[in-house]
């Protein structure tokens, strides 16, 4: 048994060895029950429960009406306000004093105003003015709620405008000009419905599997590490990519089941549409997901307890994915600095791609840009990671 | 080139920072012995037996172990040595007879030779029956004295033992060394740490480590006659607190 017929022997083991380590790791798993059952489980349960949690639209808006002179235009408009789910008309009183206690008793969150002589102006080629009041204590729910309002409004108007254009061609002055003169209009490209799940449940997808991803491998890892196996296979003739395709592959499966539950419920739960190729979006979670699994070796490689571990895990994943990766704070309005970090997120790349895919319904063409930089990712984080391996063997 | 000597370390050094853990030491394991590593916790036990493994790198110095250099031919000393880590080697939520597989594997065992072996392990073990069953369910003796043979799977030249014995009663411990002999015999070199300091004369040859250096070195009886004491539990504390020189 000299070095020579070691290294003949060597040609067979790398199969076998790394067979082994399969089937090991897969009876780890699946004699874990009810650890398989929360990983699997796990991402299914948190969209569904964030979806719901963050979704930013609003539903049944609390509206005061002050209509001075009700007349058959505006009545129209009121009963327009009445008849979608938005809105729930709480008052009608004839004059915007009256709003200042329903205000502040938080009775009405927002208030529509009428002129007087609405239907007269509008018949006349007048401008008809609308006032729109909302309760800005929360200053986003305030923008979102007026441009619900402004958005019915418009409706309207674009309904009526043929009809009152008619006999008043005498005007002479365009039609947009002289009737109701609120603000601007807010265009909504992807997401016409201005439905925030649409928004939120790619980035939702991106985060979920990013969280369980890297604590899989993290706290796989330092289990071997508290258990004292680990030490058994660093003394082995195991190389150090051996035990990482080892650990990697099994979890990359679990990861993928992970990838078409989230991806089903998006589709059935949450409506979001998939309007690009439904396998690229699985191979581009499956990418993802290795860039995650790679990250949870090398914090594992930090630490030798599963705790620590599995802190590093949830703060290293989930403090830069929520908050850098786009997925609820949109990037453009961050301070450049926030903006180059992000580039670091691997989730910043997801989050694009997962929403191009599912929402514009574009292909490679246009994400090549952020594939090439996860699989950058993927083979950086795993090169050093086998280097962390080796490096604890000098 | 010698083959009588197993392993062969001169001047052995590691620091880390500015802390010496293991000082120069010097010692030589012959082929087929048992030999016991002795020293206090910290003492550099540990550090000495991860650069012979290959875990650790040695910051100076030379060792060969099973005549390969522990700088340039790391990957065959792992294939040529077995080791029983301090802590449980097995998986415990694997069976029996899945650990025997995994290890046959992993250094590249033919099914056949894992199968043979697997069954000789189990009867000398005297569980032939048991080896469905979880690594979890079965008594700590057992587990410890199958990690051991598992360790000797590969029929390595040289197996690692740190601290085997720590934590189990008494007749698994003299079943234990049983295990250790019949190695021995067969050709096998024991390279053993323990704190206990009866199995220290069990072994053919031993040395103590005191903070980084080898202390002593010698047979049990050697080192008996020596420090003129009739235990080497008191060899031991004389190594460890050194009367001359210092005032405590």
């Amino acid at each position: 048994m000299g070095p020579l017929t070691s290294s003949v022997a060597s040609g067979f083991s790398r199969t076998s060895a790394l067979r082994g380590l399969l089937i090991k790791e897969a009876y780890h798993i699946m004699r874990d029950r009810r650890t398989l059952a929360v990983i699997t489980l796990m991402p299914v349960l948190q969209v569904i429960l964030f979806g719901y949690a963050i979704r930013t639209d609003v539903q049944h808006v609390r509206l005061a009406i002050v209509d001075p002179a009700p007349d058959h235009e505006t009545l129209a408009l009121r009963s327009r306000f009445g008849a979608t789910d938005e809105f729930r008309v709480v008052a009608v009183v004839p004059k915007a004093a009256d709003l200042e206690p329903l205000f502040q008793r938080g009775t009405a969150e927002e208030a529509v105003v009428f002129e007087p002589g609405f239907a007269e102006r509008l018949g006349g080629g007048l401008p008809a003015r609308v006032l729109i009041v909302t309760d800005a204590t929360e200053p986003n729910t305030g923008s979102v709620v007026a441009a619900y309002a402004l958005s019915v409004i418009q409706a309207y108007e674009r309904e009526r405008l043929p009809v009152l254009l008619k006999p008043a061609t005498s005007g002479g002055r365009a039609a947009g000009e002289r009737t109701i003169r609120i603000g601007a209009e807010v265009r909504t490209r992807f997401n016409p419905t201005r439905e925030s799940s649409n928004l939120f449940v790619p980035g939702l997808i991106a985060f979920v599997l990013t969280l369980i991803s890297s604590l899989m491998t993290a706290i796989s890892l330092t289990r071997e590490k508290e258990t004292g196996t680990m030490e058994t296979l660093l003394v082995s003739p195991l190389r150090p990519w051996q035990i990482i395709v080892g650990k990697v592959t099994p979890y990359l499966a679990i990861g993928f089941v992970s990838v078409l539950g989230v991806v089903a419920e998006a589709r059935l739960v949450f409506n979001v549409p998939l309007r690009g190729s439904l396998l690229l979006l699985l191979a581009e979670g499956l990418l993802f997901i290795l860039v995650s699994l790679s990250l949870g070796i090398l914090i594992s490689a930090q630490t030798s307890s599963q705790r620590v571990a599995m802190l590093g895990a949830l703060v290293g994943t989930m403090l830069p994915t929520m908050l850098l990766s786009g997925f609820i704070f949109p990037l453009e309005s961050m301070p450049w600095p926030l903006r180059v970090l992000s580039n670091i997120v691997p989730a910043r790349w997801f989050v694009t791609v997962a929403r191009s895919i599912m929402l514009k319904g574009v292909g490679l063409a246009y994400l090549w840009q952020e594939t090439l930089v996860l699989v950058a990712m993927a083979t950086m984080l795993l090169a050093l990671s086998t280097r962390t391996f080796r490096a604890r063997l000098e | 080139m010698t083959e009588t000597l197993a392993i062969e370390a001169k001047d052995l050094t590691r620091r880390f920072g500015g802390f010496t853990a293991c000082d120069r030491i010097t010692f030589d394991v012959r082929v087929g012995e048992v030999f016991g590593f002795l020293g206090a916790n910290g003492a550099g036990k540990t550090t000495a037996i991860r650069m012979l493994t290959g875990l650790l790198a040695p910051t100076s110095g030379e060792a060969t172990v099973a005549g390969y250099d522990v700088y340039t031919q790391g990957e065959a000393i792992k294939r040529h040595i077995g080791y029983m880590s301090q802590r449980f080697s097995l998986y415990e939520d694997l069976t029996i007879a899945e650990n025997i597989r995994l290890y046959g594997g992993i250094y590249d065992l033919s099914d056949r030779q894992i199968h043979d072996r697997m069954r000789a392990m189990l009867s000398r073990l005297g569980v032939g029956g048991a080896s469905d069953e979880l690594v979890r369910a079965i008594p700590l003796g057992w587990r410890q004295k199958l990690a051991f043979l598992v360790a000797l799977l590969h029929e390595p030249r040289i197996v690692f033992l740190d601290e085997p014995t720590s934590g189990v009663d008494p007749i698994t411990r003299r079943q234990f060394w049983e295990l250790i002999y019949e190695a021995a015999s067969s050709g096998t070199t024991v390279f053993v740490t323990t704190h206990y300091m009866d199995e220290a004369e069990y072994c053919d040859r031993i040395s103590i480590m005191v903070a980084g250096r080898i202390g002593a070195i010698g047979t049990p009886g050697d080192l008996k006659a020596r420090f003129g004491t009739n235990s080497i539990d008191e060899v031991f504390v004389r190594l460890a607190r050194p009367t001359d020189g210092s005032t405590n």
